[in-house]
């Protein structure tokens, strides 16, 4: 579905992604762990073709088509999700009417009929009850004094509406506590299925007690330096970053 | 292309680049010699069949005018404007007086039509709005009178009810605005040509919306209306206005009086969406909108609702105001300006504080793009009667690209030490994360900044009249937010 080869990219003229090859298949979870300037963020945005975020070599296939020229709206429609580390705040927009101008710019790409305020009402309804969240939360501007749990299942109940092929979830766990995380991996194990796939960039391993991956790998220094299984993971938290990538400490 | 460049391409095309009313009306005119001297004010007060006593008001005007400096405090520039170089009086050539709709030149009706005014009474929603259509110099249709009369109240031209109903005019007339106000009040009252007049009896909820649509259409003609609105005691009217103009390379001045009069438990709320000609791209042509609007809540209770969304105009001076004269009066200003190009706004408003208990709030929102300069300059006096008089004020711009200016100038003055005066002001920038996070989410970028926007003048357009909120959301070029919950 994904399938990454030898990518580089920049930010502000400097290298950041040096070479990352990646694959993911569907019906898989990959998490992709490192120490902090690995290039873990970068990667999710190129990904998600954010402007200033330079491919310069190596390509990004997706479903088997080369989405680096790709505007982001596009990529999106296509169906590739990010969970944003940092939610932004729209004040005065209602999250009621985001999500409804979200979900009708999918539909019509897609050639299907706009909902209207009605049908979205009661779609959004169902979507989130099943998230356990509020409806509250829905009339309220979007991220606007939402606490950091809220956040992040908002997150999750925008992936619930548009049924991405792949869900990016970077760094979703942090600012949560134990609970909130709990909820937010079930609402994400919730969506799994063998025709979506999931990309968790994480910094720590405990995300992935309650988001089981089928694959982890290590991003250090703007490459793939090592891939494994779940265990992975586990040594990683027993031995620290510091423990199997001395360079990278 | 970055996000904001194209962003600001999104814009223009909401603004600037793509004005839809920009075309003109060919049809046959008549108008006064080019210049301003006594004879042309006495061409223009005979034109319209005045009384003795309003000619010899506007000669009186014409000799203040001509005494006062033209100001320049505002954060405007343009060169020197030529008063002899302009008309002073256009009005489509028409049979001299109209029985009924049916009367009207046709090719005004399509005008309007274009317009998306339809002065027709039957094709219009049953009793919905009113409409005073004002075509350059002269109003030249008025609709659902016989409905409103039924109901007492009063909706005509200005210049007819200075013929049908003068003990009101010369009641009211300048009572709010005074001849010598300002330069550009002054030189409306020698000048000025039509406008609407309302008067709601007392008691009177007045059962439609009243509605104003301006049209400049002639070359080189400056449009001076004249607005004078009375709610009597206990009444209440909701009025709407609405301006468009054609392309032109000149520049063309607007310099209208509005004048309304709120007595004891009267109400009443004035919107605008103005859309005069902005000019080009590179600030060639457009509209001067140097406006004086201002309210007299004179009696206890009284309310006036300003309500202005000002997208147009190569300049817009103007500053609707508030004297809240009666105990527990209260005064509210809700704006939206959206300068683009070379647009300049300098608006805001001043709410005068005397009564005890007077109320008044202020929201604005400034959006400057391009090369445009936006300043908010607002004045809030609190005068020594005013015991526990309160004020809120808050200033928002937010601001696309790195070009454009956004200013607030508010002045407080309180001279009661019981009265309560609050401001509040922030500057933002349309972020490419926010961009990014809605484009992320599927929504195409021209979209996501209507979003934006949208979101950021949610607290004025929502205060906008349902008819009103429509075409505002056109201009704005977003969609409205909120009609379900």
């Amino acid at each position: 579905m994904l399938s990454i080869k030898g990518l580089h990219a920049t930010v502000d003229g400097k290298e950041i992604l040096k070479g990352v090859d990646l694959t993911v298949r569907t019906g898989e979870v990959h998490a992709i762990m490192g120490p902090n300037g690995s290039g873990k963020s970068t990667l999710s945005y190129v990904i998600s073709g954010r402007d200033g975020y330079e491919v310069t070599a190596g390509e990004i296939l997706f479903d088997g088509e080369d989405v680096t020229e790709m505007e982001p709206e596009e990529r999106a429609r296509a169906g590739l999700f990010l969970a944003f580390q940092y939610p932004l705040e729209i004040p005065g927009v209602s999250m009621t009417n985001f999500l409804r101008t979200a979900v009708n710019s999918h539909r019509r790409h897609r050639g299907e009929d706009e909902l209207d305020p009605m049908q979205f009402v009661k779609l959004v309804r169902s979507k989130a009850k099943a998230l356990g969240v509020k409806d509250d939360l829905l009339k309220r501007s979007v991220n606007v004094g939402f606490s950091g749990g809220e956040k992040k299942r908002n997150e999750v109940l925008q992936m619930a509406l548009l049924e991405p092929r792949l869900a990016v979830l970077d760094e979703t766990d942090s600012g949560l506590d134990i609970d909130a995380l709990k909820i937010v991996a079930d609402g994400v194990n919730a969506l799994r299925g063998p025709e979506n796939a999931t990309l968790v960039i994480t910094h720590y391993q405990r995300l992935l007690d309650y988001i089981v991956p089928d694959h982890v790998h290590v991003l250090a220094g703007g490459r793939i330096v090592r891939s494994g299984g779940a265990e992975l993971a586990h040594e990683l938290e027993a031995k620290g970053y510091a423990g199997i990538l001395p360079e990278a400490a | 292309m970055s996000a904001v460049e194209e962003t600001i391409q999104h814009v223009d095309a909401a603004t600037g680049g793509t004005y839809k009313y920009g075309f003109v009306t060919d049809i046959e005119q008549e108008t006064a010699p080019k210049g301003l001297n006594e004879d042309i004010i006495r061409f223009i007060s005979a034109k319209k069949e005045e009384p003795e006593w309003m000619l010899e008001w506007r000669l009186k005007a014409f000799e203040v005018w001509q005494a006062m400096p033209e100001p320049n405090w505002a954060k405007v520039n343009f060169p020197p404007i030529d008063y002899q170089d302009a008309y002073y009086y256009a009005a489509p050539k028409q049979k001299p007086k109209l029985e009924s709709l049916d009367e009207v030149d046709p090719e005004l009706l399509r005008t309007y039509e274009k317009l998306g005014i339809p002065l027709d009474e039957q094709k219009m929603l049953a009793g919905v709005v009113a409409v005073d259509a004002v075509f350059d110099s002269v109003s030249v249709a008025t609709t659902f009178k016989a409905k409103l009369r039924e109901a007492g109240v009063i909706f005509c031209s200005i210049s007819e009810a200075i013929r049908e109903h003068p003990e009101l005019v010369r009641k009211y007339l300048s009572s709010v605005v005074p001849v010598a106000d300002n330069y550009f009040a002054a030189l409306n009252c020698a000048v000025f040509t039509d406008g609407s007049f309302v008067y709601v009896p007392p008691g009177v909820r007045c059962p439609m919306e009243l509605s104003t649509y301006f049209r400049i259409n002639a070359e080189n003609t400056g449009q001076f209306e004249r607005t004078l609105i009375i709610a009597d005691a206990g009444s209440y009217v909701s009025y709407l206005e609405g301006c468009t103009a054609p392309m032109r390379d000149e520049n063309q001045l607007h310099a209208a009086v509005v004048e309304l009069v709120a007595l004891d438990d009267a109400e009443i709320k004035y919107s605008t969406v103005q859309n005069w000609y902005p000019g080009d791209a590179d600030g060639k042509g457009g509209i001067y909108n140097f406006v004086t609007k201002r309210a007299a809540c004179r009696g206890r209770n009284s309310k006036v609702s300003w309500t202005q969304v000002e997208t147009g105009s190569a300049i817009t001076w103007k500053y609707p105001s508030c004297i809240l004269q009666g105990d527990h009066s209260v005064g509210e200003f809700y704006s939206v300006a959206i300068t683009n190009n070379r647009q300049q706004a300098d608006t805001g408003t001043k709410m005068i504080h005397i009564g005890k208990n007077t109320r008044s709030r202020i929201v604005s929102k400034g959006i400057s793009a391009g090369r445009s300069d936006n300043t908010y300059r607002g004045l809030v006096r609190m005068l020594g009667g005013a015991e526990g008089a309160r004020n809120y004020t808050q200033c928002d711009s937010l601001l696309i690209g790195d070009q454009c200016g956004a200013h607030t100038v508010p002045y407080i003055e309180s001279r009661n030490p019981s009265a309560q005066v609050e401001h509040e002001a922030t500057t933002s920038k349309v972020s490419e994360d926010q961009l990014f996070y809605c484009r992320q989410r599927g929504i195409g970028e021209e979209e996501a900044l209507a979003l934006i926007v949208n979101g950021f003048c949610k607290e004025v357009l929502q205060v906008l009249p349902m008819e009103f909120a429509v075409e505002a959301q056109k201009l704005v070029g977003i969609s409205l937010e909120g009609s379900v919950g």
